[in-house]
């Protein structure tokens, strides 16, 4: 993000009390979390106390670096406090899942630093962008802390089938009378299982493998795009053959007839998305790229003698980011509703995994009683991919319009 | 050059057109502002008035503004605009519809990106005299017919029938022409109309259209921001800057004696130019050898047998027009078209012929500037890491070394280091980036840089800067170069030798003074007495001339547009 | 006419050697296997005996090639084979299911195109206003909307509340066209909201980019009226862009009618393809693949042509 053009807080005030202070409090915060609530030693938390650490310092080597205003520090400071509390007062969720809280914390500091850091930006985006920042956030914060935030476990069955909504926890060995009423907000599931858990771990579920896929797509679609163009000539041909040869089955058909022969599980459905949707990446990245590398910049660096490793790193890269970081947007979208499509046809996630698609094909019997609850799932998918778009338009009107 | 007029005759001299503080403003980021800040136009009945300015200075927005117009993001905010004492910004949509195209016309920059590809020319041009009722459908193509002869196109019963992209982008600006006279309209917006063909097809549409605004009485605006051009055309000329008026006057005094200084500086652009250095007999540091190139899937070469020397510490300007093959022969200089047949020979080594096979120091050695600074800069680089990448690449520089060079670089082509080092290239004007280029260029300590229409996308007075940093430059650093220009302005200026070419062939060469003294070869007599002078008397004593040459039987033609 | 020509008889070619290739890459993925389709569908379980019968009566003991060719005749010639899970004859299968596809893509085309391009247009013209932002947010959110969350509340709106529609397509060959129509009007209405939204937006966009180009402006300052300025000047250059998002779109209808087919149950190609995969019948998923591939290319096709026939540019040469 450092190499778009937003502007930056320039109005510098500098208080580095308090952000030393709120990088320590996180710090000791989160070796806590790893010292005192795992029972026994164990490689993980070894791993866990080395990434609290590397943690801390980048924190507080990059946040001395930024150009910011003191007010900024406050607000950052204050939500990483916020943070912590919460997770003192339920010290018992929180330190059970240490990795959880420690991403979490992660996620809530490095989001509001880039707000704060974008501010002046982010000020004049419309209102529909800070719905789908909003939406982009709490979506990030559940899928990580799914097992804290979630009252039941994903696979748990604590109620018979189809309970409505807010029925009463009845099952003494999930729900001791001596912890309070619980109750199964939003009913329960054909197999009575807690519809709200398992929608608090779908998130965590069908977000993740999304963005894996997502991650795996670009990475191979964008390397192949960048090289495509930079390079010209036969692996252009080449690459760009293969490439109309598998656009020209449709996605849909086509990831069903391998899932048909391979099988579906988490690796071969990640495998084959990302590399179906790596097409659609290295389309544009080549296509963009191509437009730089006619630059008169790049026959520079050409003329110059430079490699094809620094014109790709220093010349098409930073030019190419824009569209490059608008398209990660859409196609995790993309990814995100056709693992939820190949769910639901019962082809993606297999049971008892939680996921988003195939919990709207398992209750869908519901809806014929006017029962809302399978458009819940549903509307977790399209409400997270309207807020990732409605983003991604901000941003692709902010960047272009940069330009002229 | 009888007066016959055709319109209800002796109106002339009367007022046709006023705006009286026009204002306009501009948005950018949904934000506006103004450009053009209260200017005052006059215009009588069969006058022209040349509007003149650098880029920035509002003169196209202010013409189009006669026409009650403003462009999607701009918008009229504030005087009055008289037309026939009718103010147009409180005539109704409906009623301005009714004078545009058929009162007032428009003759825009770009004619082949103006037509409508879908339509053959002579739809387009009896599209405004049967909508508005002047003319019918059949009198209309009659009419097409007669305009397009009497603006000299070729074959005219035939040429109408045609669709845009088959006319050539001198005759269509001509064909656009008969459009705007195609209602025959009071008042005709010229807008940069000659811009962007070459001289030689520069002076045939100039011509027609001074015989056609003289033919048919008709008033206009000329905008343009060559000075010798409007010269040729305006009876007034209204000197604008930045959405001011400079200076306002009738054209022969105004180029004899102007008031202002801005328009003095205009007119001096010029007039410099640095003496012209003797041979030297040492031996030549880039030897051209009988060069034929081709691009790849191209049926014919584009270069035939170029052959010229450059020789250390001198200039050699290579002209041509588009198409002339001046910039294919810079590639195949720097390697980036392997030529079919011949050599470049540097320091009377023959180089690889592909650039991927020169070592370091041989690329180091040329350098190359390019005509679009804008694009010639990675716009997410900063001013330290474009002009400091040679120096680490080529020399080795690094840290502090690196950094006192970059500073030194930068003082050299004129920059305070302090305030541009951390810039980026968007925060830097026209000319700025284009100093950049050259302190990138001269970062590599090259012996020979290639410039390649370096002033031609630049502002007159910013591209005169430029040139004279360039010739400073070749004499503290004992540089030479090869000046690839269109502009003959630029050649007189500073080449010590001229490389004339015209479809991929060397038509004639030699030093300066010789080339600019007759007897010249046809085509360069051709392109030099087609660059416009100052002389608003030029272009008709010119075009006596060649009729007179053409009555002996001597035809000269150009490229072919 | 000669440079149409050979552009056309190109791409066409061009179209085809694309088809044969997806051809091969459909028949040769079930050699990917690690046993073979025998083994696959008979088990671990299943004696040497019962796994030989079944590759001779399905040639799996002849090479690869063999086999590829005489699947691709059979494919042209109409002789699918068989279907493993009933040994029905696939062309009989799949004949009427592409029927009732096609006619479910062709009534959701019906209703779509008309409105995308109205709206689309509409947006252009009026672009920035009120108008045009909210339309943007709409389709910008039924783009990022599954498929079955739209047909969902379809269901329980128009079917289940209202009762209007039925919420199954149960469409049998005796029923009359409107019966039909009728039954499919859900399905099609999903399809319609989903592909309106694409094309919606694409036909704004091309038009806008139309908009700005100098002719344009030319014709506004020769003064025509907006109308004429719309029908002789921009759409005649329209025409490109526009058959290409409506002929694209289409492309997209025939891939989205799968999971609206599952939702109502439509007997559909789509339905019959995830059916099988889940039955693992090999020819008949292979088989509706490849109809799916033929008419995603040959639209594309259709669309390159159109672009083609439509620039004046070729159509007038020099």
């Amino acid at each position: 993000m450092a190499d778009t053009d937003m502007s930056v807080a320039t109005d510098t005030q500098v208080s580095p009390l308090v952000c030393r202070a709120a990088t320590a409090v996180v710090y000791a915060f989160l070796l806590a979390v790893f010292l005192l609530g795992v029972g026994e030693f164990s490689p993980w938390v070894i791993l866990g106390i080395a990434a609290v650490h590397a943690y801390a310092f980048i924190a507080y080597k990059y946040w001395s670096g930024l150009e910011r205003t003191g007010t900024g520090d406050l607000v950052v400071a204050a939500v990483s406090a916020v943070f912590v509390i919460a997770a003192l007062i339920n010290w018992g969720s929180f330190s059970a899942y240490a990795w959880e809280t420690f991403f979490g914390m992660a996620v809530v500091q490095g989001g509001i630093l880039c707000v704060v850091q974008y501010w002046k930006t982010l000020r004049q985006a419309p209102p529909s962008a800070w719905f789908g920042l909003i939406v982009v956030m709490v979506y990030a914060l559940l899928a990580i802390l799914a097992p804290i935030v979630a009252p039941f476990g994903e696979t748990s069955i604590v109620g018979s089938q189809y309970e409505l909504w807010g029925a009463a926890c009845t099952k003494v060995e999930l729900c001791p009378p001596e912890a309070g009423a619980k109750q199964m907000i939003l009913g329960t599931d054909h197999l009575g299982r807690d519809m709200l858990s398992r929608l608090i771990y779908g998130a965590r579920n069908t977000i993740g493998l999304a963005f894996l896929t997502t991650i795996l797509a670009f990475s191979l679609g964008g390397v192949m795009g960048l090289l495509a163009a930079s390079l010209g000539g036969w692996v252009d041909n080449l690459t760009s053959r293969v490439v109309d040869i598998l656009m020209a089955i449709p996605s849909l058909v086509f990831s069903l007839l391998i899932l048909t022969v391979v099988g579906t599980s988490y690796v071969s459905i990640v495998l084959v998305i990302a590399v179906l949707d790596s097409t659609r990446v290295y389309r544009l990245a080549r296509a963009v790229a191509m437009n730089i590398v006619v630059m008169d910049y790049v026959e520079v660096a050409k003329l110059r003698g430079e490699g094809l490793w620094y014109i790709i790193r220093h010349e098409l890269l930073p030019n190419a980011m824009p569209p490059l970081v608008a398209e990660f947007g859409l196609r995790f979208c993309f990814v995100f509703l056709f693992i939820s499509a190949l769910s639901f046809l019962g082809l993606g996630l297999q049971p008892p995994t939680a996921d988003w698609g195939s919990m709207v094909k398992e209750n869908a019997t519901l809806i014929t009683f006017e029962d809302v609850t399978p458009l819940v799932p549903a509307g977790a998918i399209a409400l997270l991919t309207v807020g990732v778009n409605f983003v991604v338009d901000w941003f692709l009107h902010k960047t272009s319009g940069l330009k002229s | 050059m009888s007066d016959t007029t055709e319109k209800a005759p002796p109106q002339k001299g009367d007022v046709l057109l006023e705006m009286r503080g026009l204002r306009i403003e501009g948005r950018a980021d949904e934000v506006w502002f103004e450009i053009v800040h209260g200017v005052d136009v006059t215009l009588k009945r069969g006058e022209v008035l040349g509007l003149i300015g650098e880029s920035g200075a509002g003169k196209s927005t202010i013409g189009i503004a006669a026409m009650g117009f403003a462009r999607d993001g701009c918008r009229i905010s504030d005087g009055e605009i008289l037309f026939e004492g009718q103010d147009l910004r409180k005539t109704p949509e409906s009623e301005l519809r009714k004078l545009r195209g058929n009162r007032i016309s428009y003759v825009a920059q770009s004619a082949a990106a103006s037509f409508n590809p879908a339509h053959k020319l002579i739809d387009q041009y009896c599209e405004a005299p049967t909508q508005h009722n002047v003319l019918s459908r059949s009198d209309a193509e009659r009419d097409a017919v007669s305009l397009f002869r009497r603006l000299q196109l070729p074959d005219p019963e035939n040429i109408v029938f045609r669709y845009p992209h088959q006319v050539s982008g001198g005759q269509l600006q001509r064909a656009m022409t008969a459009m705007a006279m195609s209602c025959r309209p009071d008042l005709i917006i010229f807008d940069e109309p000659t811009t962007a063909l070459d001289v030689t097809t520069q002076i045939e549409v100039l011509a027609a259209i001074k015989d056609a605004v003289k033919q048919f009485n008709t008033a206009a605006i000329y905008i343009t921001h060559d000075l010798a051009v409007v010269a040729q055309m305006a009876d007034r000329i209204m000197v604008l800057r930045y959405g001011d008026l400079v200076e306002e006057g009738v054209t022969g005094p105004m180029v004899a004696e102007p008031q202002e200084d801005y328009t003095r500086d205009l007119l001096a652009v010029r007039t410099f130019s640095v003496e012209e250095r003797a041979r030297p007999e040492s031996k030549p540091i880039v030897e051209v050898r009988n060069v034929t190139a081709q691009y790849r899937g191209a049926p014919t070469p584009v270069l035939h047998n170029v052959d010229f020397k450059i020789h250390k510490k001198r200039t050699v300007a290579v002209v041509g027009e588009s198409g002339s093959g001046k910039s294919t022969t810079a590639r195949v200089i720097t390697g980036l078209l392997p030529p079919l047949e011949g050599e470049v020979l540097y320091d009377g080594q023959a180089l690889p012929k592909d650039f991927r096979q020169r070592n370091k120091d041989q690329l180091r050695k040329l350098q190359m500037i390019y005509q679009m600074a804008d694009v010639a800069v990675n716009p997410k680089q900063r001013i330290r890491d474009i002009i400091g990448r040679p120096l680490s690449f080529y020399l080795g520089l690094s840290g502090k070394k690196k950094e006192e060079r970059i500073r030194e670089l930068l003082s050299l082509i004129e920059l305070e280091p302090d305030m541009f080092i951390d810039r980026l290239p968007s925060e830097l004007s026209g000319g700025q980036k284009q100093r950049i280029c050259i302190a990138r260029a001269l970062a590599a300590e090259p012996e020979m840089i290639i410039c390649d229409e370096v002033t031609s996308a630049l502002d007159q007075l910013v591209a005169e800067g430029i040139l004279k940093l360039l010739t400073r430059l070749q004499d503290e650093l004992d540089l030479a170069y090869m000046f690839i220009t269109h502009d003959l302005a630029t050649v007189r200026a500073i080449s010590d030798e001229v490389v004339v070419m015209l479809q991929g062939r060397v038509v004639e060469q030699g030093p300066r003074t010789e080339m600019f003294t007759p007897p010249h070869h046809e085509y360069t007599d051709l392109l030099l007495s087609s660059v416009p002078e100052m002389d608003p008397n030029w272009l008709d004593g010119l075009l006596d001339r060649r009729e007179q040459l053409a009555k002996e039987g001597r035809m000269v033609s150009g490229a072919g547009n | 006419m000669d440079k149409i020509l050979k552009m056309m008889s190109q791409r066409i070619g061009l179209g085809l050697i694309t088809l044969l290739l997806v051809s091969m890459i459909i028949a040769g993925i079930v050699e990917l296997l690690p046993g073979d389709m025998c083994q696959e569908i008979l088990g671990q379980a299943a004696t040497e005996e019962t796994v030989a019968n079944c590759r001779t009566e399905n040639g799996l003991d002849r090479p690869f090639y063999v086999r590829y060719g005489e699947w691709l005749v059979g494919m042209v010639t109409g002789d699918m084979g068989k279907s493993l899970a009933n040994k029905r004859e696939i062309a009989e299968l799949v004949g009427v299911r592409l029927g009732n596809t096609l006619f479910l893509a062709a009534y959701a085309a019906a209703i779509s195109v008309p409105i995308a391009l109205t709206l689309g247009i509409l947006a252009a013209l009026y672009r920035n206003s009120f108008y045009d932002r909210s339309v943007n947010v709409f389709t910008l959110s039924t783009i990022s909307t599954p498929e079955f969350f739209v047909a969902y509340i379809l269901i329980l709106f128009l079917s289940v509340k209202a009762g209007i529609f039925p919420s199954i397509s149960n469409i049998a060959p005796d029923h009359g066209f409107l019966d039909r129509l009728e039954r499919s009007t859900l399905p099609a209405f999903t399809l319609t909201l989903v592909v309106v939204a694409h094309m919606m937006r694409m036909t704004r966009a091309a038009i806008i980019n139309l908009l700005a180009s100098p002719y344009i402006e030319m014709a506004r300052l020769k003064g025509l009226k907006p109308g004429r300025i719309i029908v002789k000047h921009a759409l005649p250059n329209a025409l490109a862009p526009i058959i290409n998002v409506v002929v694209l779109n289409l492309a997209y209808l025939i891939v989205g009618v799968v999971i609206v087919e599952v939702v109502f149950v439509y007997p559909g190609l789509g339905q019959l393809l995830v059916d099988s995969v889940s039955k693992r019948d090999f020819p008949v998923v292979q088989a509706s693949s490849l109809l799916f591939a033929f008419t995603f290319i040959a639209l594309n096709l259709l669309a390159d042509i159109l672009s083609i026939l439509s620039n004046p540019r070729l159509l007038h040469p020099r």
